[in-house]
């Protein structure tokens, strides 16, 4: 249906955007592969809605640019910019059938009768919809409105797709299904798909990018397993996930990584940590922790007592505090927790060098 | 309807004042009317056998519809373009269309008849300007015809057709309208293709009351018609009061009422009453 070489590429360099004295956006500068699956992610109010109508053409950034394939489009209509996009809600033509909601974006561009009932029955079958082709978007189910929504977005073959927060209004299973349907739709169309969402685990499942948006400001972009292994700062770190935090003490840089005192116990740290000396924070994530009846002489490991744990069908949450009275929370095999409480509760908690990161003290 | 059995009775307590007031003040006295339909001068269906005959009622009935319809066309279609502006312009031009939709209501409608006449009229402001530009030597015919009924009628109108086209505007989902311009579509083709077919049923509510009120004008036309463009309202009136016929003014107020309700009917079989307010 598409050759991967028109989905487009998209460069935002230093966007910004207030309303009145409120800062939605600030100095934004991010470059969109040709054919990526880019998720913008961020609590409400964090400014990632404002890029994607930015993206859209809906709102005009006070400053910064926007590149498409090296033309700038900053000040043209969102009509001209030939970007699909499907909308919180779909946003269906409540009074056109599903055929000539699909049809729609094509009859705007004037192509000829013949193409369009081809192409939209090609959609129609693609997304799954054949047999509803003449129903009005108010006798479909909340995942069928959804296909429409999808279909009509790139049945003109758009080079980039916007999505905002598509599955919002979908129950769990369903959301589940739609999900891999997009991915599905991603890797068939070849196009460059930009996808807002708040829910962190549908971002790391379904993008090849991450981007973390907090009070405006875009904090980190990365691969799924990047941002989550190794986020920049603390609020990437607790946004994308349960993390433990430990104080650290003498953090000292060393080759291939760094050195500490975490509760009085010598630790090392493996991998790219940021430039931190004396102060910091250890961060792991908690099922990259596990519980030992000791630890070796040489390996990380802190004193714990374990005091709750919740059932989680396959694993289960052990809650635990340390000697010196920091939370920690550990993902754990179901019969491990048990064997912890029953053994007058002291553990050991343990961790490979190369999953705790450093953040800066406080931050 | 839902509630509990005493929310309804209730709402029927505090509905029974104005049903009380109908029933007393319009269904019974009609009930009168309809009799003097079937006993004056004498009992049987003479009046309704005269009305299918008789050639000036069937002429007023239809210059009644066809002013009805031109009136309604033009009221809507202004009303539509003025709702656009209270509803979706800038906090200024809300203000200002307020002012226009609200500033009639206060004014009596027997007032504005007359000030169409001091505008319309041979020796009118309008008359007299374009004669003293030189546009036009002889002055043009605006009122005291139906073309100054129809000016008139329409300008009284408009503000009833606003509130329910309001009301349909209002409920628009605006993502709707970015879907469309998303997809391509400019504002215009937006407007016509998307905005107004999803106002279609305040398009339908405004017309049916506009029409509906049209039907029954008396004061309008009997002052901007200046007895030559007759419409039913006037004809009854004349009926009763002018020539003692009362059986046929009955008559033709007995059809009226049912051609009425036969289109209230028909209107509420579209439009859910409360997308009229």
């Amino acid at each position: 249906m598409q050759q991967p070489g028109r989905a487009a590429e998209i460069k935002a360099i230093g966007i910004g955007k207030s309303f009145g004295s409120f800062r939605a956006l600030d100095d934004l500068t991010l470059n969109i592969g040709r054919g990526e699956f880019l998720t913008l992610l961020g609590p409400s109010g964090s400014g990632k809605t404002t890029f994607l109508m930015i993206l859209a053409g809906f709102v005009q950034p006070t400053e910064g640019k926007l590149f498409s394939d090296g033309v700038d489009i900053t000040e043209r209509p969102a009509e001209q910019r030939a970007a699909g996009m499907v909308f919180q809600g779909y946003a269906l033509f409540p009074h056109m059938s599903v055929e000539a909601n699909i049809a729609f974006p094509l009859k705007v561009r004037k192509k000829s009768a013949a193409e369009i009932k081809r192409r939209v029955a090609e959609m129609i079958e693609r997304v799954g919809l054949k047999g509803h082709e003449t129903k009005l978007p108010a006798q479909l189910s909340g995942g069928q409105q959804q296909r429409v929504a999808l279909a009509r977005a790139l049945v003109f073959e758009p080079g980039v797709l916007l999505l905002d927060e598509p599955f919002s209004a979908l129950d769990k299973s369903l959301r589940g299904q739609m999900q891999a349907e997009m991915k599905r739709l991603h890797q068939e169309t070849g196009t460059t798909f930009v996808f807002v969402t708040h829910d962190q685990s549908e971002a790391l499942a379904l993008s090849s990018r991450v981007a973390i948006f907090n009070h405006g400001k875009l904090l980190q972009v990365g691969a799924p397993d990047e941002v989550y292994d190794r986020p920049a700062n603390r609020f990437v770190a607790e946004f994308l996930g349960e993390i433990n935090m430990l104080p650290l003490k003498g953090v000292k840089r060393a080759d291939n990584g760094a050195t500490a005192l975490c509760e009085d116990r010598a630790i090392t740290l493996r991998g790219k940590t940021e430039a931190v000396n004396g102060n910091a924070i250890l961060a792991i994530r908690p099922e990259h922790m596990s519980i030992a009846r000791e630890a070796a002489a040489g390996e990380n490991g802190i004193a714990a007592t374990a005091v709750g744990s919740t059932y989680l069908g396959a694993a289960t949450k052990l809650d635990l505090t340390t000697r010196q009275g920091a939370k920690v929370t550990v993902s754990v095999p179901n019969e491990v927790a048990a064997a912890a409480l029953s053994k007058g509760n002291s553990v050991w908690l343990t961790w490979p060098a190369e999953k705790g990161f450093l953040l800066p003290d406080g931050g | 309807m839902r509630g509990t059995l005493s929310d309804r009775m209730g709402a029927a307590l505090l509905m029974a004042p104005l049903l009380l007031f109908l029933v007393l003040a319009y269904a019974w006295p009609f009930l009168g009317v309809v009799k003097w339909s079937f006993t004056l001068p004498t009992p049987g269906l003479g009046q309704y056998g005269a009305l299918a005959t008789d050639a000036l009622v069937q002429s007023v009935f239809i210059r009644t519809l066809r002013i009805a319809l031109i009136v309604t066309v033009v009221s809507v279609a202004a009303a539509y373009a003025i709702t656009v502006v209270w509803v979706r312009g800038t906090p200024t031009q809300r203000i200002v269309a307020e002012f226009c939709i609200l500033v009639p209501f206060w004014i009596s409608v027997l007032t504005r008849a007359f000030g169409w006449v001091a505008l319309l009229s041979n020796r009118g402001l309008i008359n007299s300007w374009l004669q003293s530009i030189g546009f036009i030597s002889e002055p043009l015919t605006l009122v005291r015809n139906e073309l100054g009924v129809i000016i008139g009628m329409t300008h009284f109108l408009i503000p009833f057709a606003v509130f329910p086209l309001a009301s349909a505007m209002r409920s628009l989902d605006e993502r709707v309208l970015l879907a469309a311009r998303g997809l391509g579509s400019s504002r215009m083709r937006t407007f016509w293709t998307v905005f107004v077919p999803m106002t279609r049923s305040g398009i339908i509510g405004a017309a049916m009351i506009v029409f509906v009120f049209s039907l029954g004008f008396f004061v309008t036309p009997a002052i901007l018609g200046g007895g030559r463009s007759v419409m039913i309202a006037e004809l009854i009136y004349l009926r009763i009061f002018q020539s003692p016929d009362w059986g046929l003014g009955a008559a033709i107020s007995v059809v009226l009422v049912l051609f009425v309700g036969a289109l209230m009917a028909l209107l509420f079989r579209y439009v859910k009453p409360k997308q009229l307010v």
